[in-house]
């Protein structure tokens, strides 16, 4: 909870652009609380028709993997080359593969 | 130190080195030197508060507009100044210094903001003005920052890059109306150029040869190119733009060289740039006074806003306020 004193709580802001897209992160601003977020969000990231939907979350709410090198977080996929469909040699000949 | 603190130290410096020699972007969270973040800091917050301090120059004729449509345009592009501050202290804070702390630097003087808006605006052809060439030079500056290394700070200069294009157009546009009219309009435009024409070439920094920063800048890709290049880049970009238009450039030693390909130009006045960066310009006084006093005044607005907050928290939670 917020205290008295002291500055509003950062949000991070996410915008769908239009319908059948994924709303992407665009920034963040400060805010008291949730209404008052999703309304400077729209004056802030929306004043050119850049959004149909708006999603506003507290940037303490946000879980990250770390960034460190030293942690191979992304390692058990980089040698999965069988994943990827060039990892299989079909024939020139066969149509439609 | 100890030694394996030492070392860990090192490889994560050889991962930045290489982000940074592979052009690619250094994020948040990534570990980096700290005076390439100080570095970041301090160009990102100067640019922060100079949009939001040059909303004042032109703020200060909202109410005197020429016309409905005049008016609707500089409230547009004032409100969309107040955008281009939030996103960069948006994008200042991903460094870990709060805003607080920012308006702190402002207010006391310790971080600095353009030179070009300590100059008042006298006629309303100073919009004009500013929107062609104090504009047109920040685009000269602001789109090779696109591509700067720290990514939340290029992301911020691409949205807004595309909005300054508007700002540049309704001042030129603004421009050529005037020049169309009387005499006495005329004269307008030509006075407001004689003096904005200086400063606008003191936007981008001091010659390359009394740059303190500049080199480390580049070598971090934080900028791309130096403050010579990006004057000259400006200059020919204007000169045609100025003919067009019909007014002329206060610098009699500006021609074209044909040897070199740009148009030669005269040296700012470095001795008055370093009096208005250093606090000796014509409107600094009133200009953070002005901003310090939006602050104060605000102060209330923001206690009661927190207030309320956790007041409908509180209720939602079925507990009663303290």
């Amino acid at each position: 909870m917020p205290e008295i004193r002291g500055e509003w709580p950062l949000y991070e802001v996410f915008v769908r652009s239009k319908r059948g897209l994924n709303h992407v992160h665009v920034g963040s601003l400060h805010a008291p609380d949730d209404a008052m977020a999703l309304r400077h969000a729209r004056d802030v990231y929306t004043r050119r028709n850049e959004g149909v939907s708006i999603w506003v979350v507290r940037s303490s709410a946000i879980t990250a993997s770390s960034p460190d090198e030293k942690e191979p977080f992304f390692a058990p996929s980089g040698d999965k080359v069988y994943r990827h469909p060039t990892f299989y040699d079909i024939p020139r000949d066969v149509p439609h593969l | 130190m100890p030694d394996s603190v030492v070392a860990e130290e090192e490889i994560l410096r050889q991962s930045f080195d290489r982000v940074i020699a592979r052009q690619e972007r250094v994020e948040p969270r990534d570990w980096m030197p700290e005076e390439y973040r100080r570095t970041l800091i301090r160009q990102i917050a100067q640019h922060a508060h100079s949009e939001i301090i040059g909303m004042q120059p032109e703020g200060n004729w909202i109410t005197r507009a020429p016309s409905l449509r005049r008016k609707a345009i500089l409230l547009a592009k004032v409100q969309d100044e107040a955008g281009h501050g939030l996103y960069l202290y948006s994008a200042s804070e991903t460094l870990g210094v709060s805003r607080e702390e920012l308006t702190r630097l402002l207010l006391s003087g310790k971080q600095k903001y353009s030179s070009i808006f300590n100059y008042p605006t006298l006629t309303y052809a100073d919009v004009g003005a500013i929107g062609w060439l104090v504009d047109g030079a920040a685009i000269c500056n602001q789109v090779p920052l696109c591509r700067t290394s720290y990514g939340p700070y290029g992301r911020a200069m691409i949205r807004i890059c595309k909005e300054e294009s508007f700002h540049q157009r309704q001042g030129y546009e603004l421009l050529m109306t005037m020049m169309r009219g009387t005499d006495e309009q005329r004269a307008m435009v030509q006075d407001a150029v004689d003096r904005f024409w200086w400063p606008s070439l003191m936007m981008f920094g001091p010659p390359d040869t009394d740059s303190p920063h500049s080199a480390q800048s580049m070598a971090w890709g934080i900028k791309r190119h130096s403050n010579d290049e990006l004057r000259q880049r400006f200059v020919d970009m204007t000169v045609p733009q100025a003919q067009a238009l019909g007014v002329t450039l206060p610098d009699p030693a500006l021609r074209w060289n044909e040897q070199r390909g740009h148009y030669d130009f005269g040296e700012p006045d470095w001795d008055e740039f370093r009096a208005v960066v250093s606090g000796d310009g014509p409107c600094n006084a009133q200009r953070l006074a002005h901003r310090q006093r939006a602050y104060d005044d605000g102060a209330w607005v923001r206690e009661a806003a927190l207030a309320f907050a956790r007041r409908e928290a509180g209720d939602e939670e079925g507990t009663p306020d303290a």
